[in-house]
């Protein structure tokens, strides 16, 4: 499974692991809220702070971590180019004559612009993707949806969808990893050509992976039918979730480090964004 | 001659992950031309691996996969000395060489999947075309034969497999298990490749769809005289239809040889969880009860000759 970082569980013994999945998806939104609390250079030193501490206290490698930021680089350059030549401030950088102008406040922008970014993808990631499976990932989100059942929403079967597309994920890369093998060993030619004849080369692993995956989803709903699955209601848990002392204290923290980054608005230093 | 040979042989997958992992360890062994070779293993021993080298799909980590002596993943460099000598080479300034020496590689490699035919595990997965004969011409057609070659093969490739003509003109889809099996099989057999290598080829299919695939390619390997690889775990398969053995345990070669000095080993191969074929646990069986027959036999039509011979022989020392 190579080049699939984001959505990758990552198996350590931490204290973030252990953490109940509900709490965890509460933290994390809990901090994307702290991340854009942050308004001046004290503020994003402490976020980029929490962020190592985080690191170090879910004990997964800063490189796996930051590799979490590569889908997102293009974004992540976009908007700081973005930043840097359309901010308008008083501390001009460049010579009165130039046409492009680059101000300070430019920079300061597109420097908290990228630190914001990245920090929210790996407070999440953290949060969520590397250190919670996603079975208990669903389970947490079927929990804390569970009031939209008032309004009929189908909250179980959501859930249950989002289970099954995340189970079969890595099933599937692996079956069109093994279909382009095949079709490869029949001459088949994906990389050169037209655009349209590339397109028409992708039609022998298009057709074949769509009838596997027609055919495990048959083969998926008889094995549930044939167990008797038929939907949320009044079904029990096999790992009912309890909540411990130790995540009410963890959801304490994140919202405790939220009202400092307040305080530091007020009474930090540094750049601060208007 | 050896058709192929590997030479060090080394692959690693996931170099440098957490999930890194040696599936073969130098393994160097040859492969006789037109002979079928039966490759044995148990699960994870590098076996299909080693058959994903052989066309070039992957490049081995360290060591070389030599088709007639000529290195298969070889940069130009590597190459230049071997190739310079070729007869349609001469006279050809220095320049003019390089650039051709350099076509010519580019060109081999690209020949390299039809040359060396792979048939994958459960390779029913890969139909896709709305007929079946139109399935077996997706890999003549990218060879660019032309119409009417293309029927030709189709049809001797399905001659061979023993698909009727009138299943030619059906969905691929609507087909059993075992007929996918063998349009698949067709599928490369139609690109008349020199080696033909088939990992697992009766993989999940009955006894019938099992002998039916055997014995096509038999009759294939002995009228085109192809060099065949097959990868199988049935002992009894391998001692039926194969020339030559090669034993793998543990991305290692274990043992490489004729099927009999193979079988011959069998503590070596019971040490690494292989059995011998069934008929001759059978035999040695007998031959404990008093009988007195040879023990090297590894197919029932053996065995039945041995057993007849050995009891009329018994009968007239009666008489």
């Amino acid at each position: 499974m190579k080049g699939v970082a984001f959505g990758q569980y990552y198996a350590a013994e931490s204290p973030i692991h252990r953490l109940d999945p509900r709490a965890k998806v509460i933290m994390a939104i809990l901090y994307i809220v702290c991340t854009f609390l942050c308004k001046n250079l004290a503020g994003f030193i402490a976020l980029v702070a929490s962020a190592l501490l985080l690191t170090l206290f879910s004990k997964i490698p800063l490189r796996l971590i930051l590799r979490s930021l590569r889908p997102i680089l293009v974004i992540i350059i976009f908007t700081s180019i973005i930043n840097v030549f359309m901010t308008r401030g008083e501390v001009l950088l460049t010579p009165e004559s130039w046409k492009i102008k680059i101000y300070a406040e430019g920079l300061w922008n597109a420097l908290f612009m990228i630190l914001r970014i990245s920090i929210l993808i790996i407070g999440t990631g953290i949060f969520l993707t590397y250190t919670t499976t996603p079975i208990a990932l669903t389970d947490a989100l079927e929990y804390l949806l569970s009031p939209l059942k008032v309004f009929k929403a189908p909250v179980h079967d959501f859930a249950m969808m989002m289970t099954i597309a995340l189970r079969f994920i890595p099933t599937l890369t692996e079956e069109t990893e093994k279909i382009m093998n095949a079709q490869k060993a029949r001459g088949a030619d994906f990389t050169t050509g037209s655009l349209i004849k590339r397109a028409k080369a992708l039609i022998p692993i298009l057709i074949p992976l769509f009838v596997s995956a027609f055919n495990r989803a048959f083969d998926l709903a008889s094995a549930m039918e044939c167990r008797c699955y038929h939907g949320g209601k009044g079904r029990t848990r096999l790992n009912v979730l309890h909540y411990r002392a130790v995540d009410f204290v963890a959801m304490m923290l994140v919202v405790a480090f939220g009202v400092g980054l307040f305080f530091l608005n007020r009474y930090g230093f540094g750049y601060t964004l208007s | 001659m050896n058709k192929i040979e590997l030479e060090h042989v080394s692959y690693v997958y996931g170099p440098g992950t957490p999930f890194e992992k040696k599936a073969l360890d130098d393994v160097t062994l040859g492969i006789r031309a037109g002979c079928i070779t039966g490759v044995i293993g148990h699960t994870g021993s590098g076996k299909s691996t080693m058959m994903q080298l052989l066309n070039g799909l992957s490049a081995p980590t360290d060591g070389r996969v030599l088709l007639d002596g000529y290195d298969i993943n070889g940069t130009p460099e590597q190459l230049f000395d071997q190739l310079r000598d070729l007869p349609e080479f001469r006279g050809l300034s220095r320049r003019a060489l390089k650039k051709a020496v350099k076509a010519e590689i580019i060109k081999r490699r690209r020949a390299l999947c039809f040359r060396v035919g792979l048939v994958m595990q459960y390779p029913e997965y890969q139909l896709f075309e709305e007929s079946v004969s139109r399935d077996i011409a997706f890999g003549p057609q990218n060879m660019g034969l032309d119409e009417e070659e293309i029927k030709a093969r189709v049809l001797e490739a399905a001659k061979f497999t023993g698909i009727s003509p009138e299943l030619l003109e059906k969905s691929p889809f609507d087909l059993s298990g075992g007929q996918k099996r063998r349009v698949a099989l067709a599928g490369v057999i139609a690109m008349r490749p020199e080696v033909l290598v088939l990992d697992e080829p009766a993989a999940g299919l009955d006894p019938q769809g099992r002998d039916f695939i055997f014995e096509g390619i038999s009759r294939y390997q002995k009228e085109t005289g192809t060099t065949v690889l097959i990868v199988s775990h049935s002992m009894e398969d391998m001692a039926r239809y194969c020339d030559d053995m090669i034993v793998m345990a543990n991305g290692r070669l274990l043992m490489q040889g004729g099927c009999k000095e193979v079988f011959a080993r069998i503590s070596e191969l019971s040490k690494v969880g292989l059995d011998i074929p069934q008929i001759t646990q059978l035999i040695a069986l007998l031959r404990e009860r008093g009988l007195e027959i040879p023990a090297d036999i590894y197919t029932v039509e053996d065995a039945v000759a041995a057993v007849r011979r050995a009891l009329e022989g018994r009968k007239e020392e009666r008489a």
